[in-house]
């Protein structure tokens, strides 16, 4: 591909626009509203059986053997597999990770880690044909908490893992003999010691948080099915359904072209669902079987055996002069990743102070295994964990020089232009911007009210953009299907068939947006990094224009005229001047209708590895009161401004606000696995892994920022994940200027809250 | 393993045959709301379910001897409907509507949310501050049994082979009676208590209380009637001196254990708050009834 | 195993099944019926994704057995629509973005639809605590309960 992002956007800052900025109707809405959206487990096939997983009850074990004649023996059983029907991919490598993620081979990691499955004609039939397979387990000492993983005496997980970027002198890791330690990171610029030597008030804090889980309400679920010539076909909830294409090949060593992933309905994903779990083992099921396998997880399968989020252990430092500018920043960060890495964890050194213009910043980081699920992302994977601590230093900062909390913010801010401690370059931002909108809000020039306090918090996501491909069809009656390869995952496709529409100057109505499978387009990113609006819409105005053009000369050869005799505007094709002729005005559908038969379809694509997403800042403002007898937190006010670029549906925009920042709430104030000792996780359900209610939550105010990126057609800027990050930091900052008291641990549950209140209380004497 | 076999009895004595002469495990089914999760999550797998629900006795809400007659299996959404009854008994709504959301008590029942034992149970603190007698059917007969008597342990209850409860009698109020339960959970719904703390109370004329009951739930292997907290209010007018004594009395029975809900010391200490918080609405219905 | 044969009424019609003693009302709708529009979010009560009424009570179809489910009136999100004719409710919600990833949406509309039919004008605190049974993860509640109270003031001015 020549390029990665539109030579010319487009973007006018003054352009008119005619659908970009309203809130049609989503065009998946009728479907979801009535039942009829089909979501993964939704799929039924002919002949399908019901796949179940059967899963180590221990954290940490050899499998000596598995015996599976009895369960193969129960009538309605069809197959069963094991580790053992997966190729062997050698050890340590990331597909030989993979595969043993997916289902044990040599050893288990974690409850709940899969070690067989059976396919069978019903579901009480393949329960009962789990109980009846016979494992042999050598169990082993275990270890989940990162810190005690990382000792010298910890139980090591992997004989063969050595630190990646081990540093001679650092204790906390090896790169000769076995480690916990995945890799030591380390990030920075300018010389923090001379930063600090300039510094009037330094502050260090501790912090730690707890690893909890995205939520999502929708159990994965998928259903695969295998052709006698040995296509498979796979329906599953997915924010990847070309990433998982090409995983399973390799891990199967299927060709890629014999796997068609077609995405289902996604019902919540947050980062999840990037990662398979049931997918390669429903396909070997459904090999064995010659016949559609479907496998739906419990909520209690969804806890133990999906990817929960990393929890995290900081120390950060921070020092500013008396005028507020900060001078140096330090910090030390550990990330538990569960048995194999993937935690993303290098986003949190990146993105942790990135909105303040630093000159000197030290950060090390370490990615730790252990004995619990393997982490997959979350919206900002890794940083609203460390922003928590972050932001509750600025906070006290702002407070300790008596500067305003955004006054301080500001001080420092990033602006255009402004150069990352990851070395890249900021065009257009908007922080300040931002900042500016927050300090002039409603919610921040009223007083707090008597007995609650106020917490201010920022933040910072990159923004991605990456491998996008789509294609456009205008049918002969000019109506429009695009084919859409980056998943939705909350109902992204109406802003992508808005900026079709706008650009193509018809009602978005006449837009339709298809979920591709993946032997329709070439390779689609995961949806992450807040990417999907963003690079689907540089992709698919691509298209736009190129349909533009070809229906153009279409209209020159219908008129007889030169090319550059026709233009385009309002959805219409008409002469470019008067000298070209007198000609009506053509629509699309005028020129479909006219020439598919004689010249073939109008069709296009773009495959593009986008570049050029704007980066996106936020910042929330909390009031809470806190019951001190009780330790009981109540959210009483929320608001969250962020900068969007362009919102292009602002309803969805606003949407994208308010969910981040209440699954910021639960985050703060509830949610977090908690294991036993025998290493099992004591709370997967809903129960009492407590994730907020509608009656716990008031209503999100919300301020669309609007500082475009004009390196979008439309301006827009990604808005999926800077709404968590601020969040936790936010209310913990709230409950310090509420009680005096500002935690430095997650959850900030009722039972932490009331103890610490104690303490507080024996320290004022 | 044994497949599951389902009955639905319409008579009591049916009923009783079938649970006497079940050989494997068995459960009475009511709302559910506690036999089928507990099936869903494998913990345990009867070999026999009976559900009571055609049986008349348990269901309805009847007015008996000044007081009512609730049958066992009795939704919780149709006791909170109840006007007369909510209207004498607010306490006992409180914690019927705070046994689950309104779906689950569009199932729930008295009967099961007694029976399933668990300590955090919302209904059973405020029906034994009631002095709720529960009817229990068997194949000896019938027993009228206080319902503070039934449960015994996390699970567990006092009901022997064949036994179940078909419905629950609430006395007559006194005048000048009040009650009400509050407990305390993370969330604003949706949770099981880490305490409970329910009051029961008369005052005579005077406003000098002449009757108390107080009970706790989550914070022992059953809930419990503190009869020295109550003893710290009768014969007072449950001023500020009577309020602390009780109290202490009401933390002082507190017997909690440390778990993923709470902690002992949590437990405990906030068990005081809310007994403090209750009593004084019990009161203020105390009065207004008066 | 001995399965039962039960007939129920789902949204107006009348159907046959044979179901296993331990095999939910959620089963029966979606694995036997397939009707798949109620959703399962947990099985146990906790998430009301599976809300349907029974006998015109709203319920968690996962908290009952399809045996018990003989003889009933159900009524599921698919019957909530009169044809093409959308609810009031179902409407809002698309119009003011109710919804995002829609997993939730037909357990909260069918309360919702409960509750209005009960209390026509409840407050948005009730409005809350009705549908604190209902988990939603993508919305935040906000423009979910907003959803309900404009359909609701629609539903008493119409």
């Amino acid at each position: 591909m020549a390029h990665d992002i539109l030579e010319n956007s487009g973007f006018a800052a003054d352009r008119k626009l005619n659908i970009v900025g309203t809130n049609p109707i989503k065009h998946d809405g009728w479907d979801k509203v009535t039942g009829a959206a089909k979501f993964s487990s939704d799929v039924i096939l002919p002949g399908m059986l019901v796949g179940k997983i059967l899963r180590s009850p221990h954290a940490h074990a050899v499998i000596k053997s598995i015996d599976t004649s009895a369960a193969e023996k129960l009538a309605g059983v069809k197959a069963v597999v094991t580790g053992a029907d997966f190729p062997r991919i050698k050890e340590g490598t990331p597909y030989g990770d993979m595969t043993r993620m997916v289902m044990a081979q040599e050893k288990v990691y974690h409850e709940g880690h899969p070690v067989a499955a059976v396919a069978a004609t019903s579901e009480s039939i393949a329960k009962k044909a789990l109980k009846l397979i016979k494992v042999e387990y050598d169990v082993l000492p275990h270890v989940i908490d990162p810190v005690a993983a990382m000792q010298p005496d910890a139980p090591i997980l992997h004989s063969y893992m050595r630190t990646k970027g081990a540093k001679p002198g650092d204790p906390k890791v090896s790169a000769d003999r076995p480690s916990n330690v995945v890799e030591r990171y380390e990030l920075g610029v300018g010389d923090v010691e001379a930063g600090f030597a300039e510094a009037d008030v330094i502050i260090e804090r501790t912090f730690d948080t707890k690893p909890m889980h995205q939520g999502y309400i929708e159990p994965q679920s998928c259903i695969a099915s295998c052709s006698e010539e040995g296509e498979i076909e796979l329906w599953c909830c997915t924010q990847a359904p070309f990433v998982y294409r090409d995983r399973l090949s390799e891990i199967l060593k299927v060709d890629g072209s014999k796997i068609k992933v077609q995405q289902s309905e996604l019902g919540g994903g947050f980062g999840g669902k990037t990662a398979f779990y049931a997918e390669p083992v429903a396909i070997q099921l459904a090999r064995k079987t010659r016949r559609p396998v479907k496998i739906t997880f419990t909520r209690s399968e969804v806890f133990r055996g999906t990817g929960p989020v990393s929890g995290t252990q900081s120390r950060i430092k921070i020092g500013c002069k008396k005028d507020g500018t900060i001078t140096a920043a330090d910090a030390e960060l550990i990330f538990q990743t569960g048995p194999y890495s993937g935690s993303a964890f290098t986003n949190a050194p990146q993105a942790m102070f990135t909105r303040y213009d630093l000159k000197n910043v030290r950060t090390v980081s370490y990615e730790v295994v252990s004995n619990r699920p393997k982490v997959a992302s979350f919206r900002a994977p890794c940083v609203p964990q460390v922003v928590f601590g972050v932001e509750g230093i600025i906070s006290e900062l702002a407070n300790k020089i008596g500067m305003d909390q955004i006054d301080f913010r500001m001080k420092n801010a990033m602006a255009n232009g402004a150069r990352t401690i990851y070395a890249e370059t900021f065009g257009k931002i908007g922080f300040i911007e931002t900042l500016e909108a927050a300090k002039a809000c409603a919610h921040y020039r009223s007083p707090v009210p008597k007995g609650q306090g106020r917490g201010i918090s920022t933040g910072f996501w990159f923004n991605r953009g990456g491998e996008t491909s789509s294609t456009l069809n205008v049918a002969p009656d000019g109506s429009v299907t695009i084919t859409i390869g980056t998943a939705d995952v909350a109902g992204s496709r109406i802003s992508i068939s808005m900026m079709v529409a706008e650009e193509l100057g018809i009602p978005v109505d006449k837009v339709r947006a298809v979920l591709a499978d993946t032997h329709q387009l070439g390779f689609n990113r995961v949806t992450a990094g807040s990417r999907t609006t963003f690079s689907q819409g540089v992709v698919l105005v691509d298209c736009a224009r190129k349909v533009i053009k070809e229906m153009a000369e279409r209209a020159a050869r219908i008129w007889k005229v030169p090319e550059e005799g026709v233009e385009f505007a309002n959805g219409e094709f008409r002469p470019a001047g008067a000298n070209v002729g007198e000609f009506k005005p053509l629509t699309i559908a005028d020129i479909a209708k006219q020439t598919t038969s004689t010249e073939g379809a109008i069709a296009a694509r773009s495959d593009m590895n986008v570049t050029g997403a704007g980066p996106g800042f936020g910042c929330h403002i909390v009031d809470v009161a806190v019951d001190e007898e009780t330790g009981a937190v109540e959210i009483k006010r929320y608001t969250v401004v962020e900068d969007a670029g362009k919102a292009i549906h602002p309803l969805q925009v606003e949407g994208q606000f308010q969910g981040g920042a209440v699954q910021g709430i639960g985050w703060a104030l509830n949610e977090e696995y908690i294991f036993g000792e025998d290493g099992k996780m004591q709370n997967p359900g809903f129960l009492d892994y407590r994730m907020p209610v509608a009656s716990d939550v008031p209503n999100i105010d919300t301020i669309i920022v609007e500082v475009p990126n004009p390196r979008h057609p439309f301006g827009l800027r990604g808005v999926g994940e800077v709404p968590v990050v601020p969040t936790m930091a936010a209310i913990a900052n709230a409950i310090g200027d509420c009680i005096g008291l500002r935690p430095q641990s997650l959850p900030m549950s009722p039972p932490r809250m009331l103890q610490w209140i104690k303490e507080r209380d024996a320290a004022r004497g | 393993m044994t497949d599951l076999r389902y009955e639905a009895p319409e008579s009591l004595s049916a009923a009783v045959s079938l649970l006497a002469g079940a050989s494997g495990l068995s459960r009475v089914l009511a709302g559910g709301t506690d036999v089928i999760v507990q099936m869903e999550m494998d913990l345990i797998e009867p070999e026999l379910i009976v559900d009571i629900k055609k049986i008349p006795e348990v269901r309805g809400i009847f007015a008996e001897n000044g007081g009512f007659r609730i049958g066992a299996a009795t939704t919780g959404m149709q006791i909170c409907d109840h006007k007369a009854f909510a209207a004498a008994w607010p306490g006992v709504i409180e914690g019927v509507k705070l046994i689950g959301s309104v779906q689950v008590k569009g199932r729930a029942s008295m009967g099961g949310n007694l029976c399933n034992a668990s300590p955090g149970a919302d209904s059973v603190p405020p029906m034994i501050t009631a002095g709720a007698i529960a009817r229990v059917i068997g194949p000896n007969g019938v027993r009228e049994v206080p319902v503070e008597q039934i449960p015994t342990g996390p699970g567990k209850t006092s009901l022997g082979k064949g036994e179940f409860i078909a419905s629950f009698f609430f006395p007559a109020r006194p005048k000048g009676s009040g009650d009400a339960y509050q407990r305390f959970t993370p969330r604003t719904e949706m949770d099981i208590a880490v305490t409970g703390v329910a009051v029961n109370l008369t005052l005579d004329a005077k406003g000098l209380c002449t009757g108390a009951r107080v009970a706790i739930g989550a914070v022992a292997p059953t809930a419990l009637l503190v009869q020295p907290a109550a003893d710290a209010l009768i014969g007072t007018s449950v001023d500020e001196a009577a309020i602390e004594k009780m109290v202490a009395a009401t933390r002082a029975a507190c017997r909690p254990i440390d778990d993923k809900r709470g902690t002992k010391a949590f437990r405990t200490e906030v068990t005081g708050v809310l007994a403090k918080r209750v009593v004084a609405a019990a009161l203020e219905r105390a009065r207004a009834n008066g | 195993m001995k399965k039962h044969h039960i007939t129920l009424t789902v949204n107006g019609d009348d159907y046959d099944a044979l179901v296993e003693p331990q095999q939910s009302l959620l089963d029966v709708l979606r694995d036997t019926l397939m009707l798949t529009g109620t959703k399962e979010g947990c099985a146990t009560g906790d998430c009301g994704a599976c809300s349907v009424t029974v006998d015109g009570v709203l319920q968690c179809a996962c908290l009952m057995l399809g045996v018990e489910a003989n003889g009933v009136l159900v009524e599921t999100i698919e019957g909530m629509a009169k044809g093409a004719d959308l609810h009031p409710l179902q409407k809002a919600f698309l119009v003011h973005n109710g919804l995002q990833c829609g997993i939730c949406t037909p357990g909260v509309l069918v309360a919702a639809k409960a509750l209005l039919e009960r209390n026509p004008d409840p407050t948005e605190i009730e409005v809350r605590y009705w549908l604190a049974g209902n988990l939603c993860r993508c919305t935040g509640y906000d423009k979910l309960i907003q959803s309900v109270l404009v359909a609701a003031k629609e539903m008493r001015g119409a």
